[in-house]
């Protein structure tokens, strides 16, 4: 874990080199086109988040091992972070481009959806005290969250052709030039990371919470 | 093929563990009075065997087959701490429901015959709502018995009942054993119940502390289980 | 042949339970007919701002209003525990889950159809052009609200925020279903037939309803035992 951690952090710095010091001012949108470097990655990780979350979801509902429930609720979390980002880089993006704080572009608006969605989650699991029945019912919740997702993104853009809108446009042009797209991928690595790390760290503080519920229950039994 | 087959059962709440490793079997025509202390398990194990909670670990079987089978749970008849009746409808409607619901052949006729067993025959166009409390357990009976269940889960049914309402209950229970039904009955009541067992099984923090045949002794002092298997 | 008789058992015991007391029913009623009277004079729409948010408008009240039938749904079943002899029964959890879902789409779609004339006469609108086109968006857009709303009722059922948790997590997840049956409601009712550029909006609500009401009908069963 300390290695990912290490690894991530260096790989932000040199991407964080890169994109200050070598790549060019974006001749349309000028110095704050460098968001993107984090807005798009962000989004790809809180998708992968996402995708984890399912995944361990379905997973607990087939084996009932707690463990999978740790994982799922990590990842999802990851996913909230990772979204939030997203959304603050792009408001703040909207704001230097657009001049408002918030559009009803259909990514901003999806991604935004989606969020309230898994935040959700976190309530229930919040609301749920018993270990196992919580484990359940979020899973099931999850399962239901993550097709809610994809069905929310067609639906917006569909919504959108019938109201067109302002667009927060990533590729202007279409296309960038190569040296300017890889920085996407490789801080997209470091990201990945970084939720993993966060993710590990979330995973092991569920753990010592269930010990510590388990003896708890122990000590009231007594 | 037993009845009731408890094989090698955990329940864990989080990691705590409420079930361990219990495991019995209760023959058909048997009555067994589950004793134990607040907490230890006893509600947990009735709710497994009902098919209302899964076991962690280990299986139920019951008539050779899962405890959630369907075939199954038309065989069984469920009495908790609820009274698991409609308010907004009458017992003649609620019992009806039940009857339809586990597919009896004339629901309409098993109602009145078994509102006519718990004595609520003139009430069963009232609304529960109306009950009294005493009804409103009796009627609870009639619905647990209503479908001829082979198999009987009592969660604590003497406990809160009025005379007649024991007196009903009772009634019942004699006619089932008559009928060579199985039932399994937790109590605090020590005396109703081991009068009416046949076996006894004795639940201490999740533990099977004892499972054997109901003796005289056991009768004459209820408390001697618990002094002797239990905690003090 | 025997699911579809106990759910059918289901739907009449909830519909009867419902229609004897009409608590729900009243609630819902009540405070959609309010909300279409108070947006009326508080926003004074003209013409043609009431077309271009009827859909908006109806939907919103209709998600608003079902929001109190459909937390009953399962916490109706809480009272005198009945939930537990329900599930101990032979009826299987998607029986259960379908009979309920039934019963609370038809209280639902009556609200609606109540709700219809009275903002017809508030706001000045002939919604009855293409009664059948919205019939069809109408039944389309509440099964997806219902299913939504009666498997979170089940989800939530034992908790004691219920009433506060149920809306939080529904509305996210019904926005992909009230976005398009908004769009189809304004139309359809603006006057207009549905085009071929409609159909896309037709698909995502069908599409909502099949793969929710099988994914409810799977996992209920999880839910209510375990």
């Amino acid at each position: 874990m300390i290695a990912l951690a290490g690894a991530s952090a260096l790989i932000i710095v040199w991407v964080l080199y890169t994109i200050f010091l070598h790549v060019p001012d974006e001749k349309d949108q000028g110095a704050i086109f460098r968001i993107i470097y984090f807005h798009v990655p962000s989004a790809m990780t809180a998708a992968a988040c996402a995708l984890a979350a399912f995944i361990a979801s379905l997973l607990y509902l087939w084996r009932r091992d707690l463990r999978y429930d740790a994982v799922a609720v990590s990842v999802t979390e990851g996913a909230l972070l990772f979204g939030a980002v997203v959304l603050v880089t792009g408001m703040i993006w909207a704001r230097i481009i657009w001049g408002i704080w918030w559009t009803w572009d259909a990514r901003l608006t999806s991604t935004l959806v989606s969020w309230l969605m898994y935040a959700g989650y976190l309530m229930l699991r919040r609301a749920v005290e018993e270990p196992t029945e919580r484990a359940r019912n979020s899973a099931v919740l999850s399962i239901f969250i993550f097709p809610g997702v994809y069905i929310t993104w067609k639906s917006i853009e569909w919504w959108r052709t019938q109201h067109p809108g302002p667009v927060l446009s990533i590729r202007s042009g279409g296309g960038m030039a190569p040296g300017m797209e890889s920085p996407i991928y490789i801080n997209l690595l470091a990201l990945l990371c970084l939720a993993a790390v966060l993710a590990m760290l979330r995973y092991n503080q569920e753990k010592r919470r269930r010990e510590l519920d388990s003896l708890r229950r122990t000590v009231h039994a007594i | 093929m037993s009845a009731v087959t408890v094989d090698h059962v955990w329940k864990f709440y989080g990691d705590f563990p409420a079930l361990r490793d219990i495991a019995f079997q209760v023959e058909p025509g048997q009555v067994l009075a589950l004793l134990g202390r607040n907490g230890a398990g006893k509600t947990t194990l009735l709710r497994i065997m009902a098919g209302l909670s899964r076991a962690t670990r280990g299986k139920v079987r019951l008539f050779g087959s899962d405890c959630r089978d369907s075939a199954n749970r038309a065989r069984i008849g469920v009495l908790g701490h609820g009274i698991a009746v409609y308010d907004e409808l009458s017992a003649n409607e609620n019992l009806q429901l039940f009857g339809r619901l586990y597919g009896l052949p004339d629901p309409a006729g098993a109602a009145r015959q078994w509102l006519e067993r718990t004595g609520l025959d003139r009430a069963g166009e009232a609304r529960v709502r109306e009950f009294s409390r005493g009804m409103r357990q009796r009627l609870a009976v009639a619905r647990a018995f209503l479908h001829n269940p082979s198999l009987l889960l009592l969660d604590e049914p003497f406990t809160a009942l009025d005379d007649r309402a024991i007196a009903v209950l009772q009634e019942v229970i004699r006619r089932a054993k008559r009928e060579q039904r199985t039932l399994i009955m937790s109590t605090h009541q020590l005396r109703e119940a081991l009068e009416l067992a046949t076996h006894v099984a004795l639940i201490n923090r999740g533990r099977l502390a004892f499972y054997g045949e109901r003796t005289e002794e056991m009768v004459q002092d209820p408390a001697w289980l618990y002094r002797h298997y239990g905690e003090a | 042949m025997r699911f579809l008789r106990q759910t059918f058992v289901i739907c009449q015991k909830d519909l009867r339970a419902e229609l004897r007391s009409k608590e729900a029913l009243n609630a819902s009623l009540a405070f959609s007919v309010v909300i279409l009277l108070l947006f009326s004079f508080a926003f004074d729409p003209t013409a043609e701002q009431t077309r271009e948010i009827s859909g908006g408008l109806l939907w919103l009240v209709f998600a608003f209003a079902g929001a109190l039938i459909l937390n009953r749904s399962f916490a109706r079943e809480l009272a005198n525990d009945c939930l537990d002899a329900l599930v101990a029964s032979p009826v299987p959890g998607s029986a259960l889950f379908l009979g309920k879902a039934i019963a609370n789409f038809v209280l639902l779609l009556a609200i609606e159809f109540i709700c219809l004339p009275v903002f017809g006469v508030f706001y000045n609108v002939r919604w009855t052009t293409h009664l059948g086109a919205l019939t069809l968006i109408l039944v389309l857009g509440t099964w997806g609200l219902t299913v939504i709303g009666t498997m979170f009722s089940a989800l939530t059922v034992n908790l004691r925020l219920r009433e506060l948790m149920l809306p939080v997590l529904c509305y996210p997840i019904m926005i992909p279903c009230l976005l398009p049956a908004i769009q189809l409601s304004t139309v359809v009712i603006a006057g207009q037939p549905l085009g071929p550029d409609m159909m896309e909006g037709l698909r995502l609500l069908v599409g909502f309803d099949v793969i929710f009401t099988v994914l409810a009908l799977a996992l209920v069963e999880t839910v209510l035992i375990g």
